[in-house]
């Protein structure tokens, strides 16, 4: 090894940087990387707590400059009233540019997840939204909050994970990454989805927004909530557009959410958990995992790898 | 996760504060196909109580279904994410798991022992700081087994535990055990690993994973788990060595601010300290640290900072950032050793970008040392480097960068190699040391120089390339066109392809590599002629995009014009002036292009001629238009 630098760094103490401070860097780092490598990259901002824990970090990463990127919500109509409102707060505060995309074809069909499913549900508006979106305004890198601890084909994706022309992702073909060398070269209308979050976890997203106390949706705090039950999952009835059944009425339970998307395709958790450190002590005495809430991923095994490679997040 | 919730600390803040404590260990599993890397790492997670209850309930339902272990649970499958991989229960792709138990933090890389999928592994491995690599216990080291020991070494990664897996099928034999681990132990000494651990195990029946085994009580070393939760994590290193900051991004919030972001490779900095901007060598002082929005007085390793200088200083994308008494060293031409990762191999004299920490460079790869035979560790000789091999070669920049060796520092001496025309990741690179050659030869500064030259005759010199299938038409639009120039009285010089073989090239063939040297000298020629204030009109087939590429880096902007002489294979064929398209066909001609040797067409050249549309005549007339518009010729 070489010879220590006669500098004032000899005399310097050891600064041990804890887990999050180095999981902060690495997603900075890559956040730099993309705006100085690609040429017109947008940040998919969803309102839930790992978008707002990217938009946070990204804040930091180009400080005292405004955000070098717009933020992209895909939008489907079916989100919850308070990510709305959050959303709209989010896009009156200097420095951002938010825009916000609705499949028009989605529209004119009137897609929901009533009459159409789930699946078509979310292929209309999310898949196809999110790839015509991209298409409109020639991104050519979409920063998505997507971690590698969600999901087991999530665990095999690239922090830099390429799509071609049509938006594919090719899961048996990815380009080697080593160390922190991203290749971010491509040819016309190919693109990238980048991941600055790919090495967090649920819980590291939970210490971060606690610690550094970023405004999050208060739907992942526990309250009183009219709730059905469909499927066996807590169903939260968020606005008048629900359909009940003859004699369904929602019930008030306190729950909470560990995840959030469309209001009818999200389940909610009977909880207690009503401040952040009692979400991270429920988080640590949790048995199940974040997506056993999505009813859209339970559609098939293999559901979350098939999504990814026509384009979905 | 399933813990027992008698065991976890019910003060939250408590609790935080002890995570922040820990340290993260990031390792990985690798080792021959089928040697177990998946299922041990699912038993261990699975063991170690990290799993949530409806990924159990999944793996259960998924196991009595399909899973190749019977009534026990198919431990793989928790890996093993993609469709395919179930399907053919291989890895295919790195996995990354993250864990955590009452001491440490851990990401875990599972990743593939196949042959074919070797980059990923060393995808996987490029991060880690430690190593389990698995063995069959009943299979005992295999090529695959070297080939990963071989790159966790050459990655720098120090510590290695060998699980000697399915230990259940050699009856938990200590003898068995003893020869694996002897014979490793022997091959890693070869390999300069220093620090190996044998651990005997079964993946399956969890024998010494989580839990100590009965039934190798003659064991006395770690489990796996408590090898993992020991051993060292060498971050303080990173802050000892010297202060190595890549500079990222310059941010310019506004006319007061700019500001130079990156990502801290090693060391540290202070505010008020003097620094140095490689490779230029300039100099400032740090008025200004940003941790994100707040002022700090102080940065180190693995923080991602913004730094304000003194002075208007000259500092882009790609700089360095050091202590002006601990430098990088300043090069341009290195001796590195390369991992090669595309079926495409990787040819003498081809030009590849290349990307060194923030900076991008186009590196020309010299002559190939020697490859590395992972079985014997022998040095053979070697023209090319084909997928999955390690070889040791001389790598010519376009500009000096500074660097270190990858010995002493990960992220200033690590690179990776871009193909120019597919974009795609080609190889991965280790730099050693730079070779002093180029300041020996020192370049002769001449008095006449191209200027002076090119006034005497009265044009602008230039060369014009003219690419294409054989039989597109080439020479004799070539030909046509120097003759007219010649009518005008302008000084020029045909090299055609088949001219130069009989003569400079006659000892080349038409091998890939073959071809690429072909290129490269002509290329060096025409560049001479070119200096010599001449028109040269090079007609040559010159199939590959990258060579046409490294040909036009050799020429000043706007001196070198790329004419593609576009005919249809069809054409070309049905044409087949020498004959050669038929003997290519009835497999008398090999590596012939068009037919078994691939032809790239150009993407954007500067003058397009379609034979099919135009005759050669008014082809070189539309030339000599074009060099009129371009003003190296003065208008008729
Ligand atoms: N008997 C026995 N079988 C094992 C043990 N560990 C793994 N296996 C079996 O060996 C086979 C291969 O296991 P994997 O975990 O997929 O092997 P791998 O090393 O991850 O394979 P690749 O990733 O494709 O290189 C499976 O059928 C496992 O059930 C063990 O300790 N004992
Ligand atoms: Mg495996």
């Amino acid at each position: 090894m070489s010879i220590l630098p006669r500098s004032s760094s000899t005399h310097f103490s050891m600064h041990h940087l804890t887990h999050l401070q180095r999981l902060e860097a690495e997603s900075i780092h890559v956040m730099r990387e993309v705006v100085a490598e690609t040429e017109n990259p947008v940040m998919l901002y969803s309102i839930g707590k790992d978008s707002s824990v990217m938009l946070h970090l990204a804040r930091k990463a180009f400080h005292p400059a405004p955000l070098p990127f717009p933020l992209l919500h895909v939008d489907t109509t079916w989100k919850f009233r308070e990510m709305y409102a959050m959303r709209d707060q989010v896009a009156r505060e200097p420095g951002i540019e938010l825009r916000v995309y609705r499949n028009p074809e989605a529209i004119e069909l009137g897609i929901n997840p009533f009459t159409h499913g789930s699946a078509v549900h979310t292929d209309v508006w999310k898949t196809q939204g999110l790839r015509r979106a991209l298409d409109e305004f020639g991104f050519d890198a979409a920063f998505g909050g997507a971690r590698r601890d969600e999901e087991k084909s999530r665990a095999k994706e690239r922090i830099f994970s390429f799509r071609t022309a049509q938006h594919h992702w090719d899961p048996k073909n990815q380009r080697p990454e080593l160390w922190n060398l991203y290749n971010a070269r491509k040819h016309r209308g190919e693109s990238f989805r980048v991941f600055p979050l790919s090495n967090w976890t649920e819980l590291d997203v939970w210490q971060y927004i606690h610690l550094e106390n970023i405004p999050i949706v208060s739907l992942y705090l526990a309250a009183e909530r009219p709730v059905v039950e469909r499927d066996g999952a807590l169903i939260v009835v968020d606005d008048d557009r629900m359909p009940l059944a003859a004699g369904e009425r929602p019930q008030l339970r306190r729950v909470r959410f560990r995840t959030l998307g469309c209001y009818p395709l999200t389940g909610a958790v009977e909880s207690d958990a009503d401040t952040l450190p009692a979400v991270i002590r429920e988080m640590l005495l949790a048995r199940t995992s974040e997506r056993q809430g999505r009813l859209i991923d339970q559609d098939s095994a293999s559901s979350m790898e098939k999504k990814k490679q026509e384009g979905y997040f | 996760m399933a813990n027992d919730p008698d065991a976890i600390p019910f003060e939250v803040r408590e609790y935080l504060e002890a995570q922040q404590r820990k340290r993260l260990l990031r390792f990985i599993a690798c080792g021959s196909v089928d040697d177990g890397k998946s299922s041990l790492i699912g038993r261990l997670l699975y063991d170690a109580k990290t799993l949530f209850e409806d990924h159990l309930e999944t793996l259960q339902r998924e196991s009595r279904r399909a899973g190749s272990t019977g009534d026990a649970l198919d431990f793989a499958r928790l890996l093993d994410g993609l469709t395919a991989e179930r399907e053919q229960g291989i890895t295919i792709d790195v996995a990354y798991r993250f864990f955590a138990t009452e001491k440490r933090k851990f990401i875990v890389a599972d990743t593939p022992g196949h042959e074919q999928y070797t980059r990923n592994m060393v995808t996987g491995a490029s991060t880690a700081d430690a190593a389990l690599i698995l063995v069959d216990a009943r299979k005992g080291l295999l090529t695959q087994t070297r080939r990963h020991s071989f790159i966790v070494s050459l990655l720098g990664i120090r510590d290695v535990a060998l699980a000697i897996n399915k230990m259940d099928l050699v009856d938990y034999s200590e003898r068995r055990f003893a020869e694996i681990r002897d014979e490793y132990l022997e091959f890693a000494r070869h390999i300069g690993i220093g620090n190996v651990a044998c651990l005997p195990i079964s993946a399956i029946n969890g024998d010494n994973v989580v839990d100590r085994s009965a039934r190798t009580a003659w064991y006395h070393g770690p489990t796996l788990l408590e090898y993992l939760e020991s051993v060292e994590v060498d971050e303080d290193r990173m802050q000892r060595i010297p202060f190595r900051l890549p500079v990222q991004w310059v941010n310019r919030a506004n006319a007061d601010f700019r500001g130079f972001a990156g990502l801290i490779a090693s060391g540290a900095l202070r505010l008020g300290d003097p620094v140095r901007v490689g490779p230029a060598g300039t100099q400032s002082a740090v008025t200004r640290i940003l941790d994100g929005d707040r002022d700090v007085p102080v940065a180190v390793a693995g923080q991602s900072v913004t730094v304000c200088l003194r002075d208007e200083v000259d500092v882009s994308r790609g700089d360095v950032l050091s202590h002006p008494d601990s430098p990088p060293a300043v090069a341009d031409e290195f001796e590195a050793t390369v991992v090669w990762m595309h079926e495409q191999p990787m040819l003498r004299g081809r030009s590849y970008v290349m990307k060194i920490a923030t900076k991008t460079v186009a590196a020309t790869v010299m002559p190939l040392k020697y490859k590395i035979n992972v079985n014997t560790l022998e040095r053979l000789a070697a023209t090319r480097l084909e997928i999955n091999e390690i070889g040791v070669c001389d790598l010519e920049l376009d500009r000096s960068i500074a660097f270190d060796p990858y010995e002493e520092n990960r992220t200033t001496g690590a690179f990776i190699l871009i193909d120019r025309m597919t974009h795609q990741t080609v190889g991965a690179g280790m730099l050693r040391f730079a070779l002093r050659r180029s300041q020996n030869v020192h370049w002769q500064a001449l008095d006449v120089n191209k200027v002076a030259r090119a006034r005497l005759k009265g044009h602008e010199p230039c060369v014009l390339w003219f690419t294409g299938l054989s039989g597109a038409g080439k020479s004799t639009i070539a030909n046509l066109l120097e003759k007219r120039l010649h009518a005008r009285g302008q000084h020029t010089y045909l090299l055609d392809g088949d001219n130069v073989r009989h003569g400079l090239n006659k000892d080349l063939g038409f091998t890939d590599a073959d071809r690429v040297e072909n290129i490269r000298r002509v290329a060096e020629v025409a560049k001479l002629m070119v200096d010599a204030g001449l028109i040269v009109l090079v007609s040559f087939i010159s199939p590959f995009s990258s060579e046409r590429r490294m040909a036009r880096a050799l020429f000043a902007d706007g001196e070198f014009l790329e004419v593609f002489v576009d005919t249809p294979l069809s054409v070309a064929e049905g044409r087949d002036v020498k004959g050669l398209y038929r003997k290519a066909r009835q497999g008398q001609l090999r590596n012939f292009t068009g037919i078994d040797s691939p032809y790239e067409a150009p993407e954007s050249p500067e003058i397009r001629v379609e034979t099919t549309a135009v005759s050669a005549e008014e082809a070189a007339v539309v030339i000599l238009g074009e060099l009129e518009r371009r003003g190296i010729l003065a208008g008729a």
